[in-house]
């Protein structure tokens, strides 16, 4: 097996963890907070708005 | 900078974080656009041939220069995530914010496929260049697509402070090439004299390079979904939105000088890279080096602003219910729309995987283009409904209305041109958005909570 082998094989590990991280970590926040206060923002307040 | 605000009810309510800056803003549009100036601009050599492909740089600049100005003073005094698709909710109504909305998710998405799709191909091209030949591209495309969602996942001041990095060193590579192939002694390395020739196809050889032309600006607009997250949307925007087309006029034209000079426009217009072909016919070694990173990092940073664009899109449509409410959640410690970032990979890593560049350009493309014209009717429609003074802009566009008329022409000139080079691709998208907007009227406008979709303290408009 050579470099670019080895490197094609890193690539496709390391995009596995990450997909599975965030899965993990969505999974995880899904768990912990209520559903209607992820769901709670509303459109950007800005100082012109006065807000 | 605060985490969470109260509702009038008194429970708590997440936001997005209000971290970035006019830099960042400058990082979003040019990121997602300089990577045309890398490949793709000199396919309107093929059609214009070289002063055609220059005559679209500067048409389609003043396109671009309309929809920078028109969206740097609507988004001004819409702090909210979305940009055109929020523009379109609040000055015409639902079913052309859903359409609009679906064109910027694919538009960001399929050029997301794209970048990723460059960036394997490159890499190919640099093992081939080291002596290996069969390297695939698969593992690289998925990875440039998961590295970047993961990057947009865990916070936007990362992502676009990484962007802010690797779009400057892609623009000073492109003024490093310039200084290289010495402008002032014309003759020595440039060869504009020789090479430079008469339209070989008329002028409407010029007229089908606009499409190509697009290449050049394609996604500085995008600068409008980070609206909901910069420090003043009323003082960013318009800074780095305006900022941002400056300096893309600017590499656009050095780009144009540089490739025009080294190469024959028949050779150029079929290109591959033709800013580092120009590095390798230069001689030098560290040049070619310089300008094959830049390549890469203009394509990262083409998919990395794309995400955050696509996922600002998707969420803002799934906050307002025209797409599941799912989809309109804030990560509680990241801050980011997380769920529609994730959602996004498969759709991206798909689109990538169909290896059809051409076609899923083109359909950025055109998504962008119906995006533009839309924008100009809500231009005149906006100033109608609440005319200057009414509420507060932090940017008011000058001679109005004629950018929202020259906008809307231009518009419709490149139409004309992309149904000469794609008539039959260019009527299937016109059938794909015609068959989704009546899904949504169907389908899916019963779910929208219409009152709560605006927020907004704006006054009544007039004649309302």
């Amino acid at each position: 097996m050579n470099f670019w082998q080895l490197l094609s094989y890193a690539a496709w590990g390391l995009s596995a963890l990450m997909l599975l991280w965030m899965l993990a970590d969505a999974m995880s926040v899904a768990k912990q907070y209520d559903e209607e206060y992820l769901m709670s923002s509303r459109e950007g307040a800005d100082e012109l708005t006065g807000q | 900078m605060s985490n969470a605000s109260t509702s009038a009810a008194g429970s708590e309510r997440i936001s997005m974080l209000k971290v970035l800056n006019p830099f960042h803003i400058w990082a979003l549009g040019v990121g997602i656009v300089l990577v045309g100036e890398f490949m793709g601009w000199n396919f309107s050599v093929a059609k214009g041939g070289a002063y055609g492909s220059l005559i679209a740089c500067w048409v389609i600049g003043l396109l671009y220069t309309c929809v920078a100005m028109i969206d740097s003073e609507v988004t001004s005094t819409v702090a909210a995530a979305g940009g055109q698709y929020t523009q379109a909710k609040h000055i015409i109504g639902p079913l052309m914010a859903f359409n609009v909305g679906l064109y910027l998710v694919m538009a960001y998405t399929m050029l997301e496929a794209a970048d990723a799709l460059v960036v394997g191909d490159l890499m190919k091209s640099g093992a081939a260049a080291l002596g290996y030949m069969d390297l695939e591209t698969k593992p690289f495309v998925v990875f440039t697509i998961a590295f970047l969602a993961w990057l947009n996942y865990r916070g936007v001041f990362m992502t676009l402070t990484v962007n802010f990095v690797i779009t400057l060193i892609a623009f000073l590579a492109i003024l490093v090439l310039f200084i290289g192939v010495d402008p002032t002694h014309s003759g020595t390395i440039l060869k504009h004299k020789e090479l430079l020739t008469d339209l070989p196809y008329g002028w409407i050889g010029v007229i089908a390079s606009f499409q190509f032309g697009m290449w050049y600006y394609l996604g500085i607009e995008g600068t409008c979904q980070a609206a909901e997250e910069v420090r003043s949307a009323g003082r960013s925007i318009p800074l780095g939105t305006m900022g941002g087309m400056m300096t893309l006029l600017v590499a656009a034209t050095l780009t144009w000088f540089i490739c025009t000079g080294l190469m024959p426009w028949q050779y150029l217009g079929q290109a591959i890279t033709p800013l580092y072909d120009a590095a390798t016919l230069v001689g030098n070694t560290n040049l070619q080096i310089l300008l094959f990173v830049a390549t890469i990092f203009s394509a990262v940073a083409s998919a990395n602003g794309c995400i955050n664009d696509a996922s600002r899109a998707w969420f803002s449509l799934g906050r307002d219910r025209y797409m599941p409410s799912f989809f309109g959640a804030i990560h509680p410690k990241y801050r980011t729309p997380y769920r529609a970032i994730i959602f996004l990979i498969p759709i991206a890593v798909s689109f990538a995987f169909t290896g059809l560049l051409d076609q899923v350009i083109t359909f950025s493309i055109l998504s962008g283009l119906l995006g533009y014209t839309f924008m100009s009717i809500n231009m005149v429609k906006f100033r109608k409904m609440w005319p200057l003074g009414s509420i507060k802009r932090g940017y008011v566009h000058p001679l109005h209305p004629f950018p929202a008329i020259t906008l809307f022409a231009l518009c419709v000139s490149v139409y004309f041109a992309t149904f000469l080079g794609y008539g039959s691709t260019l009527l299937s998208i016109m059938g794909f958005y015609i068959v989704a907007s009546i899904w949504f009227t169907i389908r899916r406008y019963k779910f929208v909570k219409r009152g709560d979709q605006f927020t907004m303290p704006w006054p009544r408009p007039e004649g309302y």
